[in-house]
This record gives C-alpha cells, sequence and structure tokens, in this order.
C-alpha cells in the first residue's frame, strides 16, 4: 500500500464495504499511522446495495475521518437497468464495471486498490498484486508483468492504469481470523438474525425494500440468517445460521462445506463469467 | 464441534502453524495440476459447489474418460482449460493441522519460464515433477537450475506417474541417479526424491501400498515436516525507507518492511548511501510502539537527528553496512520477446529504489542442460546470463544469497514499462569506488567562451536515404563560413574507424550509438557545435545520448522522408540490396525505425531543397542562442 503512495500521482480504495474491504481499510489505517491514508475511498453504488451497508459505510468514514467518493452510473439508472428485470448479467455491467470504469476515468486515478483475494475463483489465482489495465481498462491475462520477490513495477504510460490487490494472499478465513484478532467492525448482516427471506431458484433472497415484487407462491418468511459475502440484495444469497458472533463466524467457517462466491448469482450466470468480466475491466 | 473452549483451542493451533510457500514445477503434461487438485481434494479443502463443477467439467473438458481430472481444478483461464495446459503461474492455498500452504502452480511450457522465475522468487522449496516414463528431460533441468538461481535450497523430486511403469523401482532408481548427478553442482541444501501418482494419489497424502520398496514419507508429510528457515532475523539489520511519513510538522517517521535482522528502540542505525548515523527513537505502530522489530515487520522508524532520508535509502546496522557502489556483477534472466541490448539504458528496481543502469559487460550466457558458459553479446527470451551491471547513482545492496530483499531486482523497459528482467547481485565491483573524476582547471565554459558560441550536439536521425549528411554537411560548412568551431561526426565515416569492430544487429547498434555519444560528449565538453548523422532508429539510445550530453544542450533533428521516397532515391543502392535479402537487419526494411515523437526540428525532405532546410537549422540556432 505504501508502495503505492509513494509511486503513484492519483491512488484511489475501492470499497464495497463488505468484510475484504473492511481488512483492506484497516490495513491502510495500519500502514500510513499515525498519517491518515493519503488517498480518497471509492464506492461504486449499484443502488441496490443492503440499506444497512450504506448507513455501516457511512458511519465507517465519519469514524475514521476519511473522504469517500460515491458513484452510481446515472445512464444506467435512467435507462432504468435493474437485478430483477434485466438480469445479473447486464445488471452487473452496467451498474458495477461501467460505472467503475466512469468513475475512474472522472477522476482519472492511475491506481486503485481492490480487495479481491486469490482463492476467491479460479481466475483471481492468477491475478497479480499489481494489475496493468490498458487505457480501456481491460485486463491481458496472456500478457501480464512477471511479478517477482516483492518488486513491484509500477510504471505506467498515460492513461493506462494499476490495479492493486494487496489480499490476494489471504484466505477467506484469513480473513475472519484477523477481523477477530484486530476486532474490526464489519456489517452487521455478516451475523445471523431473524430477516424477511424469500426462498427463489433455491437462494434465500432477503427483502431489503419494497422494490422486491414477489413471485407467485413466493411468500416473505422470518428466518434465522446471515451472509457470507455482500453485494447487491436481490443478487446475494443468504445462509441458514445462528453464528451471531465473530467467534461463531469462524467456528462455522472451520466446518464449511462450501465456498464463499456460491452465494453470488452472477458468478454462475455462464462458464468463465469471471474471466470475461474481468478483460472488461471488473474487478 | 463445541465453541468457544474448541475455537480458542483451533485459534491457538492456527497461530503457532507454520507456513510453507512451494511451487511445482516440471515439464508439459508430467501432471503438476492434477498433483494440485489431489492435494486439495484429498486433504478435504474443497468445497460441494467447487466439486460439483469440476464434476461437471470432467465430463465436458476431462482427459481421464469421465473419472475426476483434478487439474481441471487449478487451471483457471479459458484457454488452458481448453488446450489442456498451464499458461500463467496460479497461487493456491491450503491448510492441514501442521502447516499453512502457498502453492505456486508454474507453467511447464519453455516459453513460460519466466512465470515459474516469477513463482520461484517467493517459494522456500520446488516440487520438481517428472513423467517417470519420460525421465529428466531439457525443461527438468532449466527448472531446476532456474530454482537454485533464484535462491530455493529444498527441492523435491516427485517422479509422477509411476503406476504407469508398473511402480518399477528400478526405473525411480535411474531417474533419481540422473537427477541427483546434474544438481549437484546446484548446491540444494535437500534434495528429497517420491515415487508418486498424482491421478491415483499413491504417496501423495499417505503411504501407498503399490509402492512397498519405498520407505521415505508421502508428499504430504514432508511438505509438513521439512525445515526451510532461513535465519533472516539473525542477519544483520536492513531496511529499505519505503514512504516518509510525515502528517504533521511535529512528526517524521520512515516506514517500511524490515528484510533483514532487527532493530530496537535506542539502536544506532547508518544511512547506506550517506554513511549518516542516528539513533532509533521510536518504532511506531497503529498498536502502539514497539520495543524491537524483526525480520518481517512492517513499521515507522523516528530517528533521533534530522538527517536526510528519502525513499530508496536503506537503514542498517552501523557495524554491518550493506554495499555502495555503482557497478556490481549479477546473474540475468531475460523474460522478453526483444533480446537484451548491453548498453541499453533500463530502469532497475531493487528494493524500493528506482535508478537507470547499463549492463556494460556480458559476461556469459550459461546452458541450463550442462550449466556450461558461452560467450554472447546478448540474451533472448527465458535465457540466463552473468554480467557487470552500471547504474547512474550509487545504490545499496547486498549479494542475493545472503538476502534476497537487498540483492534481487527487475529491470523495466523505459518506452513500453514492462518488466523484462529479473537480477539476481552476486557482489559489487570495487572499481567503482576506485575511479574518481579527475577535477580540471580548464573547464567547458572556458573553452566556449574562447570560441564564441555555446557548444551544442545537433542530432539527425532519419532512415538511409532520407538526407541527413547531405544536410547536415550543408550546416557545418554554413557555421564554418560564420567563423564557427563545429564537428560532424557520420555514420559511415565513424563505421570505418572508432566502430569498425560492430556489426548492425540490434546490440550492435546500441553499442554505436553509446559511443557516438560519448564522443559527441567529449567534443561538447570542448566547446564545439557537434553534428552527428546516424540513422539512430531506437528511441531508447536517441534518449540515452540525450541524457548523457544534457537536455539543454542537445538538439535532436528528425529528418522526416517517408520510406516510399527513401527508396526511390536509394543514393546507394542499399535498398535494392535489401530488399534482394543481401543485406540484414536494413533499417525500414528488415528492422524497425522508431520515429521521434518530440524532436526539436522536424525537417520534411519531400518539399524544399537541401539547403532551404539547412538555413532553417542555422535559423533555429540563432533564434535559440546557440550562435549569436
Amino acid at each position: 500500500m505504501r508502495e503505492v503512495a509513494a509511486e503513484f500521482a492519483n491512488p484511489v480504495m475501492l470499497y464495497s464495504i463488505g468484510k475484504d474491504s473492511s481488512v483492506m481499510l484497516h490495513l491502510a489505517m495500519k500502514a500510513f499511522y499515525p498519517a491518515k491514508p493519503p488517498f480518497p475511498l471509492l464506492h461504486v453504488d449499484t443502488t441496490w446495495k443492503f440499506q444497512e451497508m450504506i448507513r455501516f459505510r457511512d458511519e465507517t468514514v465519519k469514524r475514521l475521518g476519511l473522504k469517500l467518493l460515491v458513484h452510481i452510473n446515472e445512464d444506467g439508472v435512467k435507462r432504468g437497468v435493474n437485478p430483477f428485470d434485466s438480469g445479473s448479467a447486464l445488471h452487473t455491467q452496467v451498474m458495477k464495471t461501467e460505472a467503475l470504469k466512469q468513475a475512474l476515468d472522472k477522476y482519472g486515478f492511475d491506481a486503485a486498490f481492490g480487495g479481491a483475494r486469490r482463492d476467491e475463483e479460479k481466475s483471481r489465482a492468477k491475478e497479480r498484486v499489481f494489475s496493468f489495465r490498458n487505457a480501456n481498462h481491460a485486463w491481458d491475462p496472456k500478457n501480464q508483468r512477471p511479478e517477482l520477490w516483492r518488486v513491484y513495477n509500477t510504471r505506467i504510460n498515460k492513461g493506462e492504469s494499476i490495479r492493486v490487490f494487496p489480499l490476494s494472499n489471504w484466505t477467506e478465513l484469513d480473513i475472519w481470523q484477523y477481523i477477530l484478532a484486530e476486532n474490526i467492525p464489519i456489517v452487521p448482516l455478516y451475523f445471523a438474525k431473524k430477516r424477511p427471506v424469500v426462498e427463489r431458484d433455491g437462494t434465500l433472497i432477503m427483502v431489503d425494500d419494497d422494490r422486491m415484487k414477489l413471485k407467485s407462491g413466493e411468500e416473505i418468511e422470518n428466518r434465522l440468517v446471515r451472509f457470507r459475502t455482500l453485494g447487491c440484495y436481490p443478487l446475494t444469497g443468504a445462509i441458514d445460521s445462528d453464528a451471531d458472533t465473530l467467534e461463531g463466524i469462524v467456528t462455522e467457517m472451520f466446518t464449511a462445506r462450501t465456498s464463499e462466491r456460491q452465494g453470488r448469482l452472477i458468478d454462475s450466470d455462464e462458464k468463465s463469467s469471471m474471466e470475461k468480466k474481468k478483460k472488461e475491466g471488473y474487478f | 464441534m463445541n465453541a468457544p473452549t474448541d475455537l480458542a483451542k483451533f485459534l491457538a493451533a492456527q497461530e503457532k502453524k507454520s507456513l510453507l510457500r512451494f511451487l511445482t514445477c516440471g515439464s508439459v503434461d508430467d501432471g503438476k495440476s492434477t498433483l494440485i487438485g489431489r492435494l486439495l481434494y484429498d486433504s478435504k479443502l474443497l468445497f460441494e459447489d467447487h466439486l460439483a463443477t469440476l464434476e461437471k467439467d470432467s465430463k465436458k473438458h476431462g482427459t481421464t474418460g469421465g473419472d475426476i481430472d483434478f487439474a481441471l481444478l487449478v487451471d483457471g483461464l479459458e484457454a488452458e482449460r481448453e488446450q489442456g495446459i498451464t499458461i500463467d503461474v496460479a497461487y493456491r492455498f491450503f491448510a492441514t493441522d501442521k502447516r499453512k500452504f502457498i502453492v505456486a502452480d508454474t507453467p511447464g511450457h519453455e516459453q513460460y519460464t519466466r512465470n515459474m522465475a516469477t513463482g520461484a522468487s517467493n517459494s522456500d522449496l520446488a516440487v520438481i515433477l517428472i513423467d517417470a516414463r519420460k525421465g529428466v528431460l531439457i525443461q527438468t533441468r532449466r527448472h531446476a537450475y532456474i530454482a537454485s538461481l533464484l535462491g530455493i535450497r529444498h527441492v523435491v523430486l516427485a517422479v509422477n506417474k509411476i503406476d504407469l511403469v508398473g511402480y518399477s523401482q528400478k526405473a525411480f532408481d535411474a531417474i533419481v541417479g540422473e537427477f541427483s548427478a546434474f544438481a549437484e553442482k546446484l548446491g540444494f541444501a535437500s534434495i528429497m526424491p517420491i515415487p508418486i501418482s498424482a491421478r491415483f494419489g499413491d504417496n501423495v497424502i499417505t503411504a501407498s501400498e503399490n509402492l512397498p520398496w519405498y520407505v521415505g514419507p508421502a508428499l504430504l508429510e514432508h511438505l509438513e515436516i521439512v525445515d526451510v528457515e532461513t535465519g533472516l532475523a539473525a542477519k544483520p539489520f536492513r531496511f529499505p525507507v519505503q514512504w516518509v511519513n510525515r502528517p504533521n510538522l511535529d512528526f517524521r517517521g520512515f516506514s517500511g518492511t524490515v528484510v533483514g535482522g532487527r532493530v530496537r528502540a535506542g539502536d544506532t542505525v547508518a544511512v547506506a548511501k550517506s554513511g549518516k548515523t542516528s539513533t532509533v527513537k521510536r518504532i511506531v505502530t497503529m498498536d502502539g510502539d514497539l520495543d524491537e522489530a524483526a525480520a518481517g515487520a512492517a513499521v515507522t522508524l523516528v530517528l533521533a537527528d534530522e538527517i536526510d532520508i528519502s525513499r530508496g535509502d536503506v537503514l542498517s546496522a552501523p557495524t554491518a553496512r550493506p554495499d555502495v557502489s555503482e557497478q556490481f556483477a549479477a546473474h540475468l534472466l531475460w523474460m522478453a520477446e526483444d533480446e537484451l541490448l548491453p548498453g541499453r539504458q533500463y530502469l532497475m528496481k531493487l528494493g524500493t529504489a528506482t535508478v537507470p543502469v547499463q549492463i556494460t559487460a556480458l559476461k556469459h550466457k550459461i546452458d541450463v542442460n550442462t550449466l556450461d558458459q558461452h560467450a554472447a553479446k546478448t540474451l533472448q527470451l527465458n535465457e540466463v546470463g552473468y554480467g557487470n551491471f552500471s547504474t547512474s547513482q550509487p545504490v545499496a545492496f547486498d549479494a542475493y544469497r545472503d538476502n534476497r530483499d537487498m540483492g534481487g531486482f527487475i529491470l523495466i523497459d523505459r518506452f513500453s514499462n514492462a518488466t523484462v528482467g529479473a537480477g539476481m547481485i552476486d557482489f559489487g565491483l570495487r572499481r567503482a569506488t576506485n575511479v574518481h573524476w579527475q577535477a580540471l582547471d580548464v573547464d567547458k565554459r572556458a573553452r566556449a567562451e574562447q570560441k564564441g558560441q555555446k557548444p551544442a550536439v545537433l542530432w539527425f536521425t532519419g532512415l538511409s536515404g532520407s538526407g541527413k549528411s547531405t544536410i547536415a554537411n550543408l550546416v557545418e560548412k554554413a557555421l564554418l563560413a560564420e567563423g564557427r568551431h563545429t564537428y560532424l561526426l557520420d555514420g559511415d565515416n565513424v563505421r570505418h574507424g572508432l566502430n569498425r569492430d560492430l556489426g548492425f544487429t540490434d546490440a550492435d547498434r546500441v553499442e554505436n550509438i553509446r559511443r557516438v555519444g560519448e564522443v559527441a560528449k567529449l567534443f561538447v565538453d570542448a566547446g564545439l557545435i557537434v553534428l552527428t548523422s546516424f540513422i539512430s532508429p531506437f528511441r531508447s539510445e536517441r534518449r540515452m545520448a540525450r541524457e548523457l550530453v544534457g537536455a539543454a544542450e542537445f538538439i535532436e533533428i528528425y529528418i522526416d522522408t517517408p520510406i516510399e521516397v527513401c527508396i526511390q532515391r536509394d543514393p546507394k543502392g542499399l535498398y535494392q540490396k535489401a530488399k534482394a535479402g543481401e543485406i540484414k537487419n536494413f533499417t525500414g526494411i528488415s528492422s524497425p525505425y522508431e520515429a521521434p515523437q518530440s524532436a526539436e526540428l522536424r525537417i520534411e525532405t519531400v518539399t524544399g531543397d537541401a539547403a532551404t532546410h539547412a538555413a532553417a537549422i542555422v535559423r533555429y540556432l540563432r533564434e535559440r542562442g546557440y550562435i549569436s
């Protein structure tokens, strides 16, 4: 992180409000202490995040005294793109990938931190810590810079940028253990609580606001659930769980038999969908 | 699981676990990805949704006839899944009760050797796979050599597909014998040969009944206990300054990671380059000040004295300081499609310091099969060489074998910004400290004033036949007529004398320009207006000449004549010969010309005659005050 602050003119930290972002932000606070991190946070708001996430975001920024930029793809909003009618693929493309590119271009950021981990998904396993993007934000997996030792090539030409993944070598379990050890605040949605959910295509979707229209035969039930990963509420599956403390979550993690991204509906849209999204500029 | 007592135990156990970073390497189809998939599968670390995808994919792409194909677990990218080979380095994570592991799965293909080096640079151990049917191959030797070159001291020789040679001990012993003979020269601290079958799981997690003659540990058992401790914390203190932490006027700290030894509050530390010393006042972290920080710790140091320190400096133990020099000898692995050009300036990133560097003498390249040394003028992709390096300012370093972080560097191309090489410093060259500049009483200014002119280099660049020499000649005549003191260095003429030993390969072209740049610099020092007329096709070398001479005294003149016009003119009949294939490496035909993007002057010769163009150049010199 200090490498980025020292070598780039205009870095930014992508802040998605999730647990990985919380850990990344915590590391940034430590890396630059007693100074504040010398870059703003950027949240790409799809307008479909859980309300609790937005509340947590605003509290966190205030508590730490940081600068937050929020970007919404207004064009997408105008076109009425939403996860229910547009399908998850189009929604993600327009409201996340396109929006992110808009924001990076708008502010002219030359480096952006992301909280992605190599253990999340197969194509992410090959991501560099310092990942080069061309002027169109695209990733070329066959033409990645070799990354030796801890020596990172930070040189770019005008218009190009670097995505930086400080958590590359962390696993999901590492994240939770670290949150526990350092007592890092996270969004309450990670803890089990009675929440109004609907079972749709085998996934538990939380009804977060009245934009969610029930299909025939669907019923809202109050179940004790929590989330292992957070995104847009209509695309994020909850799990049945009674883990309402950090200790409980780590215990549950230790015995888990499914991966966290299973709850993410966007990954399984089509084969290799993550690799494709990344080539287009997704994180 | 019975929380919270079990959890506390579990967490305590997690804390104690050590981390082993290893890489798997071997040639194509040796079964690396299958082995890693098997390790993940058998150590019960796969999630159910991953397994379901795997079973589905195995039927579709699998090469195992409907059985689970473990390689599909780790071959992440689409192209790989289709071609059935691993093309990039992928990192996998797993843990057992005893240890945590990070596996770098690296490509087998020869053209991805640089990716293997990447994996090796961060690993403590290498698992080298050999197909029991094929034995030790060229790639096996190459990978073993690169592992040793990058400082890996422990090797597991996994003789895979042992099932396909009938679990034969004879076959196994033969391979182990051949490998050991080769690896003897590589200085590994340990080599552990294990016969395995990744596909069927023999000796991967537990000992196999199919191999009763083998008494050693299974692969995972060995990985759990092998000792790879490097003792970094016991070495001399090293702290490359990454970032100067200055939130307000009352606080000035130096942030970075300790890469060697340890430091305590109250210790004296020396800035390697300037030699200045101070004492450590505080070791600052967000969780409170520390009494001591050892290798691996990321901290901010506050010193007692205000001494000049910036990013790229190294704080060190005053009694065991690193080398500080502008010349050193190092091994270099070349990782770019374009060949290495000795004499060209690259950027070197060593720790937190980035400086321009040249390879002043490429001593030899190394044949990875025999470890023989051969004379070399250049290095191609994936080749390893050894030579002397010269940086534009002194840097602090240790030998790579003593400290990876202080002796490992990357080379960056100054135009594409690609990472083109990885170097490992062997030792500093003392010569640097013994050759000092001789201070002279009569200087450049005195010589220039005597001649009533400002010295400069007029650097003419353009294709063969573009009119460089013709125009340069006219400019010199005009200057001479005005009583100016000039000298014209012409490409063809210089090649008859000073550069008689150079040909037209890219490497020789770079050296040609380097020498001309040095000569031009001496003439400028003598107070002359120097005109150089060279094709000088590469941006890098023109930039090098500019930096050598100094930007204020360097005027780049691009004689812009389209190649069609040059071919039509063809004053020396060279284009005709080049097109017929009689001349190799001819600029514009079989060798590139990189046109200047920001030359001081651009002369289009399609319109106007040479005399007009020459007059325009003289006018430029007058307007800019080079001549009165």
